[in-house]
Order: structure tokens, then sequence, then C-alpha cells
């Protein structure tokens, strides 16, 4: 069910507070998929 | 190193030069009508859908495929990716025929190109993004145009101009980078401008984000599937160092695409939640736009990926091919599909055969001139005189 939004104010906080928390999974999960990525990959060793 | 060279007595009517002459007479027919009876002898344009194929997909994913050239330039001269250096002229060849044939696409549905000068020269439309989109346009094909130069230098054996454009190379790829990001992302910023039309999960203020973007992997995936489709049908013009390279291109461009349309799904996600437009995922529209991202995006992603890790080429390159078919998906749905969503189904605009021949011939020439040059000039083997400028 859409939640009703009296103010603009109202709908950008609920937009934006879901928007930041899919950025905190995306911060989670695409270095997750690098690593699933590259794991296979012949290692570096820079030092 | 091997050195192709052509031995094999040419044969005229093969049935690639058939099925090309075919189409091209078609084409041709189709195109003396255009000009002459007007656009709507040939097309089902209406004031309604005044944009049809030959804007969604001539030029939408036309200017989007052709993303290999700067894609590849940028890897390779920029971030020094020097590995992937035999996949440059190949690239920047079709990024020039890619580009020369949106301007051909484009005189199509304009019409009277002897004013194609003007929003450059006589009357600049400053306001508007297509003045940007056009002078983009016109200033790309010409960098196009030198950056492919050389391999037409060398074959015409002229040390002079070769050595003079080789000079100032670099430049001309800065500048196309630069260039391309502006008009790829402003491709996407034209539909800013129509948010009652376009559907709101295709449209959002993310758009110039999105094209550019699916530019990046769509450009690398057409490098991929080009190498497939140039082993299979020009093999003997490719020598053993491309041969061996392609290989390292396929999978280093598969592994960044496949990243970078993980990324996009990611922001294409909260693009949704910005605009807060989770209730038409459950509609029929959501449905197909699901299809696109998840099929489309979703999907080839996570192929890419098991095809890097297995290094297995066949799959990289045949996934390569899948998110080409998505992006032309894409673009299709912003200019076409989803756009006028909510006009009832008789007022749609469907293509004629006469619109979708006339997108074939275009093709057509494209194959065509590619082949002609790929089988002269130094594009799939270095210039004996030039080994290490290829």
């Amino acid at each position: 069910m859409e939640p009703d939004y009296n103010t603009l104010q109202e709908f950008v906080t609920h937009t934006k507070g879901v928007a930041y928390l899919l950025i905190a999974v995306a911060l989670v999960a695409l270095p997750v998929f690098w690593r699933f990525l590259t794991d296979r990959d012949d290692k570096k060793r820079t030092f | 190193m091997a050195h192709p060279t052509c031995q094999t007595k040419p044969v005229v009517f093969t049935p690639f030069n058939i099925i090309c002459g075919i189409i091209l007479l078609i084409g041709g027919v189709i195109t003396i009508l255009r000009f002459t009876k007007g656009i709507g002898a040939v097309t089902n344009l209406d004031d309604n859908n005044p944009w049809g194929i030959w804007i969604g997909f001539d030029l939408l994913c036309g200017v989007a495929l052709a993303a290999g050239g700067y894609v590849t330039c940028a890897t390779c001269y920029i971030f020094g990716l020097k590995k992937f250096r035999c996949a440059v002229r190949p690239a920047i060849l079709t990024a020039f025929l890619g580009y020369a044939l949106v301007v051909l696409a484009l005189h199509y549905d304009v019409g009277r190109p002897w004013r194609l000068p003007y929003p450059i020269f006589f009357s600049q439309g400053t306001s508007s993004i297509l003045f940007e989109v056009a002078l983009c346009v016109f200033l790309y094909l010409t960098v196009l145009f030198l950056e492919f130069s050389p391999a037409a230098f060398e074959w015409l054996n002229w040390k002079r101009a070769r050595y003079v454009i080789g000079k100032i190379s670099l430049v001309l790829v800065i500048f196309g980078i630069i260039l391309s990001t502006l008009h790829q992302s402003s491709l996407g910023a034209l539909f800013l401008i129509v948010p009652s039309k376009l559907h709101p999960l295709w449209h959002s203020g993310y758009l110039a984000v999105y094209f550019f973007i699916s530019s990046i992997f769509a450009g690398m995936s057409i490098v991929i599937f080009e190498h497939l489709v140039v082993d299979r049908f020009l093999h003997d013009k490719i020598d053993e160092e491309h041969d061996i390279e392609s290989r390292n291109v396929a999978l280093g461009f598969g592994k960044t695409a496949s990243f970078l349309m993980a990324g996009y799904l990611m922001i294409q996600v909260i693009g949704i939640a910005i605009d807060n437009d989770w209730k038409y995922l459950g509609t029929r529209w959501g449905l197909w736009y699901l299809i696109e991202m998840i099929g489309f995006v979703g999907l080839p992603a996570v192929v890419y990926a098991i095809g890097v890790r297995e290094r297995n080429l066949k799959l990289v390159q045949w996934t390569s091919f899948w998110t080409i078919l998505g992006i032309i998906l894409n673009r299709l749905n912003i200019s076409l599909v989803a756009f006028n969503w909510q006009l009832p189904l008789g007022q749609k605009y469907f293509p004629s055969w006469m619109e979708v021949m006339t997108t074939v011939f275009i093709i057509t020439i494209g194959v065509v001139f590619f082949k002609v040059i790929a089988t002269r000039m130094p594009i799939l083997h270095a210039h004996p005189d030039y080994p290490d400028d290829h």
C-alpha cells in the first residue's frame, strides 16, 4: 500500500531514506561481486 | 609474425555479395521514394509518433554500439593497458562507420540533407540538448576519421601524413573521449523533457548517467563480439599477435563490462527508489522493465562473470551478443515502446516494412564498408613498416 505524503518533505525524506539504504546495500554487494569476479585471477605481488 | 595477404582469386557472386546486393538494391529504391515522395510515403510516423526506428534504432542504438571506439582508446591510451592495443583499430573503424551511418540515417529522418550544416554554422539552437548532440557528433565523427586515418595512410604508403597524424594521436584520443562522454549522456538527457510521455520506470533524472554507463559496457561488448565475427569471416586477415591478444581483450573487457552492468543495475534500482516508482513494478509495464533489467542486464552480468572466472572465451563472446541485444532493447524501450505509453494500442507506432528495410540497408552498408576496409588496410594486422604502432 502506497503511504500518504502530506508534504514534499515527507516524500523526499521517505524516498531518500530508501535510496540511502540501497546505496549501503550497493556498497556491500559490489565489492562482493568484484571479489567473485576476480578471485581466480593470478595474484600480483605489489610489495 | 605472419602478414596476411590476399592470395585467393576474388569471386564476385558469393552468397554474401548476392544478399548484400539485393538489400542495397531494395534500399536504393526506398531511398529514392523517401526523398522524392516524402517521409509519409515510406514510414508509419505521425504527429503522435514523430520518431520511429530511424531514431530509436539507427541513431540511439548506433551511437551506443559505436562506443567501442572511445572505450577502447581510453583503456589503451589513457589507462595505459597496452595489452588491448590490437582492439583499437577495429574498434575505431567500427565507431567511425557507426557514426557515419548514424548521420546517414538522420538524413532519412530529417530530409533536406543540404540543411545539415545549419545547426552548427548558421542557426545554433544553444538552448537545446539536440544542439549539443549535433555538435558532438559532428566533431567526434571528424575525430574518428582522423583516428582512423593512420591505417589509410599506411595502406597508401603516405609516410609523411602518417608521421604527422601519429604525433597528434593522443590529443585526438583525449578529445574523442571528452566528446563521447558529452553526447552519450546527452542522448539520455534528451528524454528528460518528456516526463509525461515516457513511462516512469524508464524516465528518471539519472537518464544521462544511465545512457553514459550503458554505453561503456555496450562498447566493450561490441568489441568482444566484433572479434567473434571477424575471427569467423575474416580469419585470414588477422595476424598472430592480434589473434593472441584478442583473448585478453575479451576476458578483460568481459570482466569490466560485468562489473559495470552490476553497478548499472544498482543505480537503476536507486533511481526507482528516488522517484518512488515501486508501484509500477507490479504492472505489465513493470514486468517488461524487469525482463529488460534482469534478463538483459543482471543475467548477462553474472554470465560474463562466470565466463571470466572460467576463462571461457566462447561464453564471454556470446554473452557480449546477449548484452548488445539488451542495449538495443533498452534504447528501443525508451524511444519507442515505453514512449507515449498512455496512448491506446491502436495509435501506437509500429514501423513499416520500408522503415525496417532502410535500417537493414544502412546496416548492410556498414558491414560492406567494414569488410572492404578490413580486407585491404592494416586493421586486423600490423603493417610491416609500423609493427609497433598498430
